[in-house]
């Protein structure tokens, strides 16, 4: 087994796909769709978003094209790996009526194992907290422990850090620290190109033998990481974590709630790009035919039926609806979980039709307070 | 014994309207004989000129009231309708005629016909529910057949629609479309718009045209003053929100504040 940091050259990569492909792998990963990187089955090399990176804003996602042959040198775009894990839309069951009762139809699911390829150290962390929500505690999600226990993670490193990035605030990166199998770090470097890497698990040691590789020089272990410590002073946000949580509960009442409820459109388009978020509603259907069927899909707490309770919602405002979104992913749902629900990816702040920025809100609130 | 219980009857109606929503209802195709095995198609003159006398269960109302004529056929339609549902953008806002509502309806009768003086029509284009009560306002241009379906599923099981409320974002993101206001500058009216249609346009490439209405908190300044960053005029502005659902008051308040 490779115990120490090994080398991958370029080729290799397609060697790792097809070793993954070879062990019945499904191999998903990034790729150019409809003028952003997204999550896709990756079959080639060439399915990557080869030579593109990204420019990031509140409320704007360009790619642009890097001037060299890079393969991960972009950031996180608007999918995340959620949504393999926990999909947005998924049947529980369906039920027919018969002779007075009903008769339940279970699908066993033919769920594909999926190996994630290009999986961030922002998205780990997440990967991790819904770990945490669906698996930790007394009830556990089959169907998110179905498909985690299947996943085999090749981790890379960032090089560079997006503009709506702020991983380093949260710990959560640019480096890669736990949760995958094997874990890369790109590199470019005259004529030369190939990955750095690290085993993470029995599981990578064993498919890493099966593809060339060789253990890795002090100097190219230091170029890779002289290359993530560029992304660490790249970011383009900062959260300040520390009494966080204390000064939240503080401002349940801030002006600024209201000031960012002018603003905000209760689209529920942060809490679908978020990787960690995960409430989803449970709705059945009935067809004419007479069949019932239970679905599950992701909800939004931005949306009033998502606390409709008996007699009407709870949450009418934006301004609630807003402070609840925001008090649970950085407040409660350390009392909740033992752990932030943000993992610094800053997804919500890009995908946010109009740019509306947690880091932004937090420091508002804070400088009024401190 | 179901088959000794007497099956509802269904009623379609037209007033001001392409007929597009109602043709939602023959283009179920594959479901359309489970319809016809659950309700007694009663009055749907688009399908057959059989019709049989009132009253009926249910009445599905396609079109908008811009006759005198018309606003005195709906109180009767609804007296011999025990559920009365809304179909498609123009039976519950107005639809794309209640443009007439920002213009001078005398003078397009006067450039449009020969005899205007034959022409009785109303000065507003309105929604049923300005009319007579409404049980369920089913939004589209044209209505969604799976949400038409689901409301005729629901009426016969007796239980409340689930016809989601929220932005039509929450569709783009399930089925995985990029965002195209914050990928390519594109102004999209998804934010602000009720979903159904499964987000059809932005899979596309191009914005919504907010074809189902104004969601349920609908923050139209909020997104009006993101356009503005993007380079939409005025102009521009007032027309996205003046279309199919132009009466629609979150929408109609909208393109005032551009005028």
């Amino acid at each position: 087994m490779q115990k120490g940091p090994f080398v991958l050259e370029r080729s290799g990569l397609l060697q790792l796909l097809q070793a993954l492909k070879a062990k019945g792998y499904l191999t998903l990963g990034p790729t150019v769709r409809e003028g952003a990187i997204v999550y896709d089955q990756l079959s080639r090399l060439e399915d990557l978003p080869i030579g593109y990176t990204d420019h990031q804003e509140g409320g704007t996602y360009r790619l642009r094209r890097r001037g060299d042959e890079a393969l991960f040198g972009y950031n996180v775009g608007p999918h995340s790996w959620k949504r393999f894990l926990h999909p947005p839309i998924l049947r529980l069951f369906r039920a027919r009526k018969i002779n007075g009762g009903f008769e339940f139809e279970h699908e066993a699911e033919a769920l594909p194992n999926y190996a994630f390829i290009g999986v961030r150290a922002c998205e780990l962390l997440a990967i991790r907290v819904q770990d945490q929500v669906f698996l930790g505690g007394a009830y556990q999600d089959p169907h998110y422990k179905a498909r985690r226990e299947r996943v085999f993670i090749v981790a890379v490193n960032c090089t560079q850090a997006g503009n709506t990035c702020f991983c380093a605030s949260v710990q959560s990166g640019p480096k890669a620290q736990a949760g995958f199998d094997l874990a890369l770090t790109e590199v470019l470097e005259g004529d030369r190109h190939y990955f750095v890497g690290e085993v993470g698990s029995e599981r990578g040691a064993e498919v890493l033998g099966e593809i060339p590789h060789r253990a890795a020089l002090p100097s190219e272990v230091a170029q890779a990481e002289a290359k993530v410590a560029q992304a660490t002073r790249q970011m383009g946000r900062s959260l300040a974590t520390e009494g966080l949580k204390e000064m939240l509960y503080q401002n349940l009442e801030h002006p600024r709630w209201e000031q960012v409820a002018a603003r905000c459109l209760s689209c529920g388009n942060c809490t679908q790009v978020c990787p960690t978020c995960f409430c989803t509603s449970v709705e059945d259907h009935t067809d004419l035919s007479g069949v019932a069927e239970r679905t599950r899909r992701w909800d939004s707490c931005f949306t009033a039926d998502f606390s409709y309770l008996h007699g009407g919602s709870v949450r009418v405002s934006t301004k609630a609806r807003y402070r609840q979104w925001l008090t649970h992913k950085l407040a409660t749902w350390q009392d909740q979980f033992g752990m932030l629900g943000c993992v610094g990816c800053g997804r919500c702040i890009t995908w946010c039709p109009v740019g509306i920025d947690l880091t932004e809100e937090v420091a508002a609130m804070r400088g009024a307070h401190v | 014994m179901p088959s000794k219980q007497r099956k509802p009857t269904l009623a379609v109606w037209k007033f001001a309207s392409c007929d597009g929503c109602q043709l939602s209802l023959l283009d179920c195709e594959d479901e359309l004989l489970q319809v016809a095995g659950a309700v007694q198609i009663a009055n749907f003159l688009e399908a057959s000129s059989a019709v049989q006398p009132g009253p009926y269960d249910l009445s599905l109302v396609e079109g908008s009231i811009t006759t005198p004529h018309d606003a005195e056929r709906i109180q009767a339609i609804r007296k011999s309708s025990r559920f009365l549902v809304t179909i498609g953008a123009c039976a519950t806002a107005g639809g794309i005629q209640a443009l007439r509502n920002f213009a001078d309806v005398e003078e397009f009768t006067r450039i449009v016909y020969a005899k205007p003086e034959y022409i009785k029509t109303l000065k507003h284009s309105t929604p049923i529910s300005e009319h007579v009560k409404v049980d369920f306002e089913l939004r589209g241009c044209p209505i969604n057949k799976g949400q038409l379906l689901e409301v005729i599923s629901a009426f016969l099981h007796k239980r409340r629609p689930n016809i989601p409320q929220h932005s039509v974002c929450l569709e783009c993101k399930a089925r995985g479309t990029v965002c195209v206001m914050v990928a390519q500058g594109t102004p999209c009216l998804g934010p602000v718009t009720q979903a159904g249609c499964g987000a059809i346009c932005p899979a596309y490439q191009r914005g919504c045209y907010g074809c189902f209405g104004p969601q349920e908190n609908p923050n139209t300044v909020a997104l009006s003053a993101w356009w503005t960053l993007l380079g939409l005029d005025e102009a521009a502005q007032q027309r996205a929100f003046r279309t199919y659902n132009a009466g629609a008051k979150a929408f109609s308040k909208e393109a005032e504040r551009h005028g």
